[in-house]
């Protein structure tokens, strides 16, 4: 996405790698965010989608290369990452609920502690979010007793209430079962129409196709193709892409 | 002197009657250091396991790197020392060693406190640090996610879910504790046992008088175990939970006759079945 302006991108990858030990996870990696993008990460397992992400989160550290958010440096002295976690959410495989917390206190916690919002202001935004997930009438719940399709909903409305500018998921789906996913999907695609920037590490390829404003194929720790979703997943180019599409249509 | 009745049992009932008193003030004295100690010890125990998961990085903040790592090695020394000595040795090594070398004149009760609950402290640091670590990493992740800091994300997330975990040990604690004060008698301190050796050496009841303290002590632990069940219990709340199905509190969303199971159903349905089968449909947007 080159020909966006610099200064209009909510976050922007530049050069960036990440090495575990000596195993170099991503390489060199390009690319930007603009406000209400939805982009989809695509790939095989293993080829840095999820690092990326946790980068772009500062859950890992990256190697080198730079990550800019509003045009700052995140990783820049004077950068306070906890701040800035909490204007980029992140939703993840393992939806990471906590535990010991009912739906609600889930989802007023973000608010009430790092916000610093009065309780009754976090209730009503955590209800806002809850019922648009469908999840409303569950707030007396602990995590352990809802299903995992009802978990994602319930991390999603967790980070929805931190109002964030961006959300990440980290494969929101691949620890579901089918009708699972669908009801996390639907979510995901209202939030979509919403005009929410979201950046998503996908597998649903006909989710990718059908709601991302743009889709990045990744393979072997850098960024093989990426496009709109008609060019990657029409007319691809490289015979990578090509190769991993096919594999799943033919399922 | 009123004279010693013959047989167990009626020797038993004469103890019990005219020493009564003392075996309620040693049980007094013995839940009073073993109660506090814990409580005390757990809360040592707690700030130990803090300092020693805080993540530190040598490149991002040298000087605080090195700061807690020199906290570190100092905590790491306490635990090993107070884990690694008799505590009766470190009873009388602390009563008679303070005065000593501080000046400090520590009362009796004082020092039995000071020295159980540190030594509790020890054992405690490092049954927090298990706990600490048994928790899924997900869930620092999760409250990273939202924004929150090492120590938000210890008070609120990983520490009360730890301290469920480690109830157990915690009453393990207690019970060792409740026993363990008996070591105490070095210093003095009138605790249940040292109340029956006075009691036994009055008319030579060894045997009856430590009877009745072994079912003291039974009693005293069992009681305890049976109370922290019931928290541990309390802790983990309710079974079942209840839908909120009110008006004001989401049913506004659902169609009626609607499972709330279901998502909302102004979303789009979205069906897996109709992947890549045919031209690119646009999206919601």
């Amino acid at each position: 996405m080159a020909e966006h302006g610099i200064s209009e991108n909510i976050i922007e990858v530049a050069h960036l790698s990440k090495t575990f030990g000596s195993n170099q996870v991503l390489r060199d990696v390009d690319f930007s965010v603009k406000e209400g993008d939805v982009v989809c990460i695509i790939g095989a397992s293993g080829s840095g989608k999820s690092t990326l992400l946790r980068c772009i989160n500062l859950l890992e550290k990256p190697s080198g290369g730079k990550i800019l958010f509003h045009g700052t440096e995140i990783e820049g002295h004077g950068f306070d990452p906890c701040k800035y976690r909490a204007k980029v959410g992140m939703c993840f495989q393992s939806f990471n609920l906590f535990n010991n917390m009912t739906v609600l206190e889930n989802c007023m916690t973000g608010p009430v502690k790092v916000l610093k919002k009065s309780k009754e202001e976090a209730k009503s935004l955590a209800m806002k979010y809850l019922e648009k997930v469908g999840m409303a009438p569950y707030v007396n719940a602990k995590p352990r007793q809802l299903s995992g399709g009802q978990k994602q909903r319930v991390a999603i409305a967790r980070a929805l209430a931190m109002q964030p500018e961006v959300l990440l998921f980290d494969e929101p789906t691949s620890a579901l079962d089918p009708q699972m996913v669908g009801e996390v999907l639907a979510v995901m695609r209202q939030l979509a129409s919403e005009g929410l920037t979201m950046i998503v590490v996908t597998h649903e390829m006909a989710f990718a196709r059908d709601v991302s404003t743009h889709v990045v194929y990744m393979a072997d720790g850098v960024i093989c193709e990426e496009g709109t979703p008609e060019e990657i997943f029409e007319h691809p180019k490289e015979e990578r892409t090509k190769e991993f599409l096919e594999r799943f249509t033919q399922r | 002197m009123a004279s010693l009745p013959e047989g167990f049992f009626p020797r038993i009932l004469f103890i019990l009657q005219n020493y009564g008193q003392s075996f309620l003030s040693g049980i007094g004295n013995t839940m009073l250091i073993a109660l506090v100690s814990t409580f005390v010890g757990c809360i040592i125990g707690f700030g130990v396991g803090i300092v020693d998961t805080i993540p530190t990085d040598r490149k991002e903040n040298a000087a605080k790197y090195y700061l807690i790592g020199l906290v570190k090695v100092i905590l790491r020394a306490y635990v090993e020392i107070f884990r690694g000595t008799p505590m009766m040795i470190q009873a009388a090594f602390i009563y008679y060693g303070v005065p000593y070398i501080f000046g400090i004149n520590l009362g009796m009760m004082q020092a039995a406190l000071l020295i159980v609950s540190i030594n509790t402290g020890a054992y405690m640091a490092e049954t927090v640090r298990g706990g600490i670590l048994s928790i899924d990493p997900g869930q620092t992740e999760g409250a990273m996610a939202i924004g929150m800091t090492h120590f938000q994300t210890m008070i609120n997330v990983i520490l009360p879910q730890a301290l469920r975990n480690i109830m157990p040990q915690i009453g393990n604690n207690l019970i060792i504790n409740i026993k363990d004060t008996c070591v105490l008698t070095i210093i003095g301190v009138t605790e249940l046992t040292y109340a029956t050796r006075s009691v036994a050496g009055a008319y030579y009841t060894f045997f009856e008088s430590f009877s009745i303290a072994m079912v003291l002590y039974f009693i005293l632990t069992f009681v305890c175990s049976r109370i922290l069940r019931f928290i541990e219990k309390k802790m983990d709340g309710p079974e079942n939970y209840t839908l909120v199905v009110d008006e004001s509190m989401g049913m506004a969303n659902y169609k009626y006759g609607q499972h709330p199971h279901e998502p909302n159903p102004d979303f789009r349905e979205y069906k897996r079945g109709e992947e890549l089968d045919g031209v690119v449909r646009k999206g919601g947007r």
